[in-house]
C-alpha cells in the first residue's frame, strides 16, 4: 500500500539558502556568457548601482552649488556633459540622479511586491475580505498610475518618501490582482487539495505549496514594476511634482533643459539617455528571466502603464 | 449577447462607485485646508470658520460624500476654488484637444502596431523581425517626455518644420490643426505602437502553431489568407486587450505631452490644478478619466465576445 507523503518535505530537503544563491548566481553568469543582450543589461544595472552608491564621492564639482559665470556651457573636457542654466555640472548631476531613480525604483518594487504578495496570500482564503479587497483594487487600478500619483503627491506634499508611497499604491494594487489570479488557479489544483487532505495547515500550504509556484510570475512582474517606477519617478520630477529642484533627478534635469532647448540641448539629452538605457536594461532582464523561467509566459504578463 | 452586455455594464457600476469613494476620500483626508486656499494668506480664524460653514466643510464625512455623489449624478462636477466657476464649464473647451489627440494616436498606433507585429510574425526569426523587435523594445523603454524633447529639437528647433509649441484648434482649419498636432501625435503613437506590436507578434506566433493553421496550409490556402483569415482573428483578443491598456497609458502620456507641447487639454488642466492645489478640479478630473477608462474596459470586454463567440459568462 502506497503511503502518502507530505509534498512539503521535498522543500525541506532543498539545499540551504547560501548554496541555492550561489547556484543561481552561477546560472546567471552562465546565461550571460551565452546571451550578449543579458550581459549588456546586467552590466548597465551594475554600473547604475555603483553610481547610486558612490556618485557623490565621484562627482568632481559641488553639484548643488550654482556658478553663474559658467552657465550653459557645452560638453568639454572640464564638463563632460556641459553645464546647466545655473552653471552646475550636468555630468555630476546626472550620475547623482542615479541614486534617486534606483532608490525609488527599488523601494516601490520591494514594497509593492512584499505587501501585494503577503496580503493576497492571506486574504484569498477569506471569501468576504477577498471580494471587498478586490473591489478596492479594481477602483485603484481604474486610475492611470501617474495621474493618481500626481494627485496623491499634491495632497501629501513632494518628498522622496511620498513619491515612493504614491507609486507603491498602484503598483501594489496591480500585484494583488496578478498574484490573486495565480493563487486562485493553484487553490483548485490537485496537489493543494492533496496537501489539504493529509491535514497540512493552511499557512503551511500557502508558504510551501502555493508561494514557490508563483515566484516566477512575481519575479518577472517585479522587473516591470522596477522599470515602470523608474520611469514614473522621472515623469513626476519632470512635471515638478518630485523632489526639489536643487536635488538632482533625471526628470528634473530634463525639465530644466526643456527651457533652454536652443542653446542647452546637452542638459536634457544626457540624463534622458541614462534613463532610457536603464529602463531598457531592466526590461531586457525581465524578458530574459521570463524566457528562462517559463517560455509559456511570453506576452501574457501585463506591464505597468507606460508614460 | 444582450445579456452579456447588461452583465458587463452592471459589473462596472461598483467599480465607478469605488473610484468615487477613493477620489473623495483622498481629498478629504488630505492635509490641505480648502478654506485656507480660498481665503488666501491673510484670513483670520473667524473668516476661515465662516467659509468652512458656508461651503459645508464642517458636516460629517458621509454627508459630504453623499452630496458629492448626488451632484455627480446630476452632472455637476463641483466648483473650482481658483476661478470660482463650475468645473463642467471649465472642462468643455478642454475636451477637443485631448479627444483629437487621443483619437489620432489610437488610430495611428493601432495601424502601425498591428502591421509591424504581423510583419514580424510573418518573417519570424529573420533580420527584419529582429530589427522590428529591437525598435519595439526601444520604444517600450523610451520615456515619452524625452522622446518629445528630441523630436522638438530635431523637427521644430533645427529643421523648423513644425512650431515648437502652439496648438491650433479644429476651427482654425483641418490642415493647421493636424500640422500643430503632428509631433505630439507621432511621439505618443510610436510609444503605443511599440507595445501593440510586441503583443501582436507573440499572439500571432502562438496562433500560427495551432493545428487548424496547419490544416489551412495543407488544404492549400495561400499564406496571405492563412494570415489574415485564419490567424488574425483568434490572435485579436490579446491585441484588443493591449489597445485598451495602451489607452490607459495614453491618459498618463497626455499629461506629459500636453505640458511639453502646450496643448490646452485635460492633462494640462490637471497639472495646472495641481500647481494651484485646486482640489475640486483634481477630484473631478480623476473621476472623469477613471470613468472613461472603465468605459474603455467595458468596450474591450464586449469586443471579446464579438471576436470570440466562445466567450460567454
Amino acid at each position: 500500500m502506497a503511503t502518502i507523503t507530505d509534498p512539503a518535505t521535498e522543500w525541506e530537503l532543498a539545499p540551504p539558502m547560501s548554496a541555492r544563491l550561489r547556484g543561481s548566481l552561477g546560472a546567471t553568469y552562465r546565461a550571460a556568457r551565452r546571451d550578449k543582450v543579458l550581459a549588456f543589461s546586467i552590466t548597465v544595472l551594475l554600473i547604475g548601482l555603483f553610481l547610486a552608491f558612490f556618485a557623490p564621492t565621484l562627482a568632481r564639482t559641488d553639484y548643488e552649488r550654482t556658478d553663474p559665470v559658467n552657465r550653459l556651457l557645452g560638453p568639454s573636457t572640464d564638463h563632460w556633459f556641459g553645464t546647466d542654466n545655473w552653471g552646475r555640472d550636468v555630468f555630476d548631476r546626472t550620475i547623482v540622479g542615479t541614486r534617486l531613480s534606483f532608490l525609488v525604483g527599488a523601494s516601490v518594487t520591494v514594497v509593492s511586491t512584499v505587501i501585494g504578495v503577503s496580503v493576497t496570500l492571506v486574504i484569498s482564503y477569506f471569501r468576504l475580505l477577498d471580494s471587498i479587497l478586490m473591489r478596492v483594487v479594481d477602483g485603484f487600478l481604474a486610475f492611470p498610475t501617474i495621474l493618481l500619483a500626481l494627485a496623491l503627491i499634491s495632497l501629501i506634499g513632494p518628498s522622496v518618501g511620498n513619491i515612493i508611497i504614491a507609486l507603491s499604491v498602484t503598483a501594489t494594487a496591480g500585484k494583488i490582482r496578478l498574484v490573486r489570479g495565480a493563487v486562485l488557479s493553484l487553490r483548485e489544483s490537485t496537489y493543494v487539495e492533496a496537501a489539504k487532505a493529509v491535514g497540512v495547515p493552511v499557512p503551511r500550504i500557502l508558504m510551501f505549496h502555493v508561494l514557490p509556484n508563483i515566484v516566477s510570475i512575481i519575479i518577472v512582474q517585479a522587473t516591470f514594476t522596477l522599470a515602470g517606477a523608474i520611469l514614473a519617478e522621472a515623469s513626476l520630477s519632470f512635471l515638478g511634482a518630485g523632489v526639489p529642484e536643487y536635488v538632482p533627478s533625471w526628470g528634473n534635469i530634463i525639465a530644466t533643459g526643456q527651457g533652454y532647448m536652443q542653446v542647452g540641448f546637452h542638459i536634457s539629452f544626457f540624463p534622458g539617455l541614462f534613463l532610457t538605457i536603464t529602463v531598457l536594461a531592466v526590461v531586457l532582464i525581465g524578458d530574459s528571466i521570463r524566457d528562462h523561467l517559463d517560455p509559456k509566459l511570453r506576452g501574457r504578463l501585463k506591464t505597468t502603464a507606460h508614460s | 449577447m444582450l445579456r452579456y452586455i447588461t452583465q458587463r455594464v452592471l459589473v462596472s457600476i461598483p467599480v465607478i462607485f469605488m473610484v468615487g469613494i477613493i477620489t473623495f476620500t483622498l481629498v478629504y483626508i488630505g492635509p490641505g485646508d480648502p478654506a485656507a486656499i480660498i481665503a488666501g494668506d491673510e484670513a483670520t480664524p473667524e473668516i476661515l470658520e465662516r467659509i468652512r460653514h458656508d461651503l459645508g466643510f464642517d458636516r460629517p464625512f458621509l454627508v459630504q460624500m453623499g452630496e458629492w455623489f448626488l451632484n455627480l449624478l446630476r452632472g455637476d462636477l463641483g466648483t473650482s476654488y481658483f476661478s470660482g466657476r463650475e468645473i463642467t464649464f471649465l472642462i468643455t473647451p478642454r475636451l477637443q484637444p485631448t479627444l483629437s489627440l487621443g483619437f489620432q494616436v489610437v488610430v495611428l498606433s493601432t495601424i502601425i502596431g498591428i502591421s509591424a507585429g504581423m510583419l514580424a510574425a510573418w518573417k519570424a526569426g529573420t533580420r527584419l523581425d529582429k530589427n522590428l523587435m529591437v525598435l519595439a523594445v526601444l520604444g517600450f523603454a523610451t520615456p515619452g517626455f524625452w522622446l518629445a524633447f528630441l523630436t522638438i529639437w530635431v523637427f521644430a528647433v533645427n529643421l523648423g518644420w513644425f512650431p515648437v509649441i502652439g496648438y491650433k484648434p479644429l476651427s482654425a482649419g483641418l490642415i493647421p490643426h493636424f500640422h500643430s498636432m503632428f509631433l505630439p501625435v507621432m511621439v505618443n503613437s510610436i510609444l503605443a505602437s511599440a507595445f501593440i506590436s510586441r503583443i501582436t507578434r507573440s499572439a500571432m506566433l502562438e496562433v500560427l502553431r495551432e493545428d487548424y493553421i496547419r490544416t489551412a496550409r495543407a488544404k492549400g490556402a495561400s499564406e496571405f489568407s492563412v494570415f489574415l483569415r485564419h490567424a488574425f482573428r483568434p490572435s485579436a483578443i490579446p491585441v484588443v486587450t493591449v489597445i485598451g491598456a495602451s489607452i490607459a497609458a495614453l491618459a498618463t502620456g497626455f499629461v506629459l505631452t500636453e505640458t511639453i507641447f502646450a496643448i490646452p487639454g485635460l492633462g494640462r488642466m490637471l497639472v495646472d490644478a495641481i500647481v494651484r492645489r485646486d482640489y475640486p478640479i483634481i477630484q473631478a478630473l480623476l473621476m472623469v478619466v477613471a470613468t472613461v477608462l472603465i468605459g474603455v474596459n467595458l468596450i474591450v470586454d464586449i469586443l471579446y465576445a464579438y471576436i470570440d463567440p466562445r466567450i460567454r459568462y
